[in-house]
């Protein structure tokens, strides 16, 4: 269940090189929107733009309740309004966390006078997020949960994720994993290899990713129930996806735009904003996670957007918090630097920001046809850009890509039915 | 219109041995020689530094470091303060970037940096307009002791090209060894380094070293380069004991050959990575190091606030 303000239905038309590659749609057409609804589809001559289903996030923080002065659900959901996205997924590592029908209800509500594109929000696994008891997740769900996840930690204990896994039959929802083995991650920010070697940062060994990946990925073989993998990173947790979707385990897995974009080379400048959980990896994960993406076993780019105080990320780059922001920048990032340079199709983007995420989630799935509630997005592939920290609609300003220059731009965002973005 | 102002020269600074070609390290220590014979022959102070002041911002202990550096200062003619973490405050919690700008406030020439985190230098060098020197950042760099090392090395065995130096213990947590392995490799000196497989970190052969596991390998180096072995890390299980750590890889008479020299940057667990009989003996080249710690830092302040930019390159511009 998605929450939004819901002040009215747009009626309007957007027209250009309509793609959308889970339909099969990839030809010049005048989409009309009506109230809302898609209401006509028609043929047109060429025009610049490229008009495509809305994305979808399933990974955001928007730190509502707590910290308010890094993110609103208003200023979040503004931030992916102009990222293109027409639905997003907040995570419960708030203060309080998002472990009871009492916080959840509140946000539910807030969402629905505040947030600009449909909001749902995930609920903790654990109560207070500490890997020792279940939240009671039917209560959760009845009150609107869109999944649950533990995420910005672990669920360390391996009896507690098998309980989870098979309790969380009682819903119809997800488990969103956070694969992180803490005894093998402490003291680690920055990956395992060369650059954390010859800088001295400490290290964060793929091995702490892959090893709980693998265990989770067998313990959902052995109860039968799907789960989702979030932000992959290295080369062993993909093998390990692809062990098990081989052997009919239903998982999915997401991966951000830096971890496709990046590798550890980027932490050689201290910059705080190079620092994520998991970690950049090497050259090597990058592919991985790239040919992965292609494939299909990984079906969603997520952001993992992370808003930070100003103050807390200028620090040195061991005190920094982990995470960076992403909703403004993801689509722009990935033309740039994975579809201008035919490293991955721009068909193949477009499906994992979009339809990917919303099937993992059992979202309703952006699609272009008559009759159709519209979430549409519109990109300008040419328009060139500079990433500048105060053009951000987020509160924050934590970007990788502070003062690049981006190609490709989100011009128009319809998200259920509303014009909530044009540039 | 805009005012048509000349670019500011570049700030030269000392954040990492990364940031140096062979020609800084040779310049840097001929002039810690001649620093160090006009020391000896004529008067303890020269004048060079007069009316420049150097301010020593201390985060983690230290003696020897900063005691070299408030002195270096001193005998260059400089005025010089110390700040310490404690007592300071950011014993009240404030943040190295108020720090760094409140100390910026009164204009030091350089700002002399430690801190336990790696970067900290580079943040005061991007926030202040001093020149910047790094006296050790978390396990990142600590460059002035590369240099002094680099300095006892060439001025006991006459040379550095094609040296051998064993570098033993924990180079996981150490920041000496990392800055040192750098400047060999730039100097053409060759390393081994020397450890359990727990304390060396998995891709250190980047920095220009060949890996091995066994004490054994020390046996053709011309220099010993012994680090100390933090009692702290038992916790952690990188080792099962220093019983057993210095068995395998402590530094006693048996293991260190004739003509050998045997280094450590202090301060030394005698008993534990160093046997107490090499350390006094006359192949420890510890209280060289000591004193070459004073010119070479003389020569880094001299060096970073009197040599030309067009000299240094603007690579060492870092921020």
């Amino acid at each position: 269940m998605l929450a939004a303000w819901n002040g009215r239905n747009d009626s309007l038309t957007l027209e250009g090189r309509v793609l959308a590659p889970a339909q099969g749609i990839d030809e010049h057409l005048r989409i009309t929107v009506t109230d809302g609804v898609i209401s006509a589809i028609e043929p047109t001559a060429a025009s610049a733009l490229v008009i495509a289903p809305a994305f979808v996030d399933p990974h955001v923080h928007l730190r509502v309740p707590g910290r308010e002065d890094e993110e609103t659900i208003r200023s979040g959901t503004e931030a992916a309004a102009a990222g293109g996205y027409c639905a997003i997924l907040a995570m419960p590592n708030t203060e309080p966390v998002v472990d009871s029908a009492s916080v959840l209800g509140a946000l539910v509500e807030q969402a629905r006078e505040e947030a600009v594109v449909p909001t749902g929000f995930m609920a903790a696994i654990s109560k207070g997020q500490l890997g020792d008891e279940l939240t009671e997740m039917a209560e959760l769900a009845a009150t609107g949960a869109a999944a649950f996840t533990d995420d910005g930690r672990p669920v360390v204990s391996a009896g507690l994720m098998r309980r989870a896994l098979q309790y969380s039959a009682v819903t119809e929802l997800r488990l969103a994993l956070h694969c992180e083995e803490p005894s093998l991650s402490r003291g680690g920010h920055a990956h395992e290899g060369t650059v954390a070697a010859e800088l001295g940062i400490g290290p964060y060994p793929s091995t702490a990713e892959s090893v709980m990946v693998e265990r989770d990925l067998s313990l959902a073989g052995a109860e039968g129930r799907p789960l989702h993998l979030m932000h992959l990173s290295a080369s062993e947790s993909v093998a390990a996806l692809d062990h098990a979707l081989a052997s009919g385990v239903r998982a999915t897995g997401e991966v951000t735009p830096h971890h496709l974009v990046l590798t550890d080379e980027a932490v050689r400048s201290l910059d705080p904003n190079t620092k994520m959980n998991p970690p950049l990896r090497s050259g090597e994960d990058r592919e991985t996670l790239r040919d992965a993406l292609r494939r299909g076993p990984i079906s969603c780019i997520a952001t993992d957007h992370a808003p930070h105080a100003r103050h807390e990320k200028d620090v040195p780059f061991e005190e920094a918090p982990f995470g960076v922001t992403g909703l403004e920048t993801s689509f722009a990032a990935l033309y740039t630097h994975l579809v201008a340079p035919g490293i991955v199709s721009l068909e193949t983007i477009l499906e994992r920001m979009s339809t990917g995420p919303a099937r993992a989630f059992d979202l309703v799935e952006p699609r272009i046809e008559v009759g159709a509630r519209a979430n549409l997005v519109a990109l300008d592939l040419d328009a060139e850009w500079t990433v500048a920290e105060d053009g951000f609609r987020s509160l924050s300003a934590n970007s990788w890509l502070l003062g690049e220059t981006l190609r490709g731009r989100v011009v128009k965002t319809v998200a259920d039915g509303r014009l909530v973005f044009a540039a | 219109m805009a005012e048509l102002r000349p670019p500011a020269p570049p700030r030269r600074h000392l954040l990492s041995i990364a940031d140096l070609e062979r020609g800084d390290v040779e310049r840097l220590l001929d002039t810690a020689r001649s620093l160090a014979a006009s020391v000896d022959r004529e008067m303890k102070k020269l004048p060079t530094l007069r009316g420049r002041t150097v301010v020593n911002l201390f985060y983690e202990s230290s003696t020897r470091t900063l005691a070299s550096f408030e002195l270096a200062a001193k005998r260059l003619s400089a005025d010089t303060m110390s700040l310490r973490s404690a007592g300071s405050s950011v014993d009240k919690g404030e943040s190295l970037k108020d720090t760094a700008l409140t100390l910026a406030a009164y204009e030091p020439d350089v700002i002399v940096v430690r801190h336990p985190s790696i970067g900290a230098p580079q943040l005061v060098s991007r926030l202040t307009d001093a020149h910047v020197v790094n006296a050790g950042d978390g396990k990142h760099q600590h460059p002035t002791q590369a240099l002094l090392d680099l300095y006892v090395m060439r001025e006991s065995l006459g040379r550095l090209e094609g040296l051998q130096v064993a570098v033993v213990g924990d180079v996981l947590h150490s920041r000496v060894a990392r800055s040192l392995v750098q400047a060999l490799s730039l100097v053409g000196a060759e390393t081994v380094v020397v450890g359990p497989p727990t304390l060396v970190p998995r891709g250190i052969e980047a920095l220009g070293c060949t890996v091995s596991h066994e004490i054994d390998a020390i046996a053709l180096a011309d220099v010993v380069y012994v680090l100390r072995m933090q009692r702290e890390r038992m916790g952690e299980a990188f080792v099962p004991s220093l019983r057993e750590y210095t068995a395998l890889y402590g530094i006693t008479p048996a293991r260190v050959r004739d003509g050998q020299v045997v280094m450590h940057p202090g301060p030394m667990n005698r008993g534990v990575e160093i046997d107490p009989r090499v350390a006094d003996s006359d192949a420890a080249l510890v209280t060289d190091q000591v004193r070459a710690g004073l010119v070479v830092r003389m020569a880094v302040l001299y060096d970073v606030l009197t040599v030309a930019p067009v000299e240094a390159r603007e690579r060492v511009e870092v921020g």
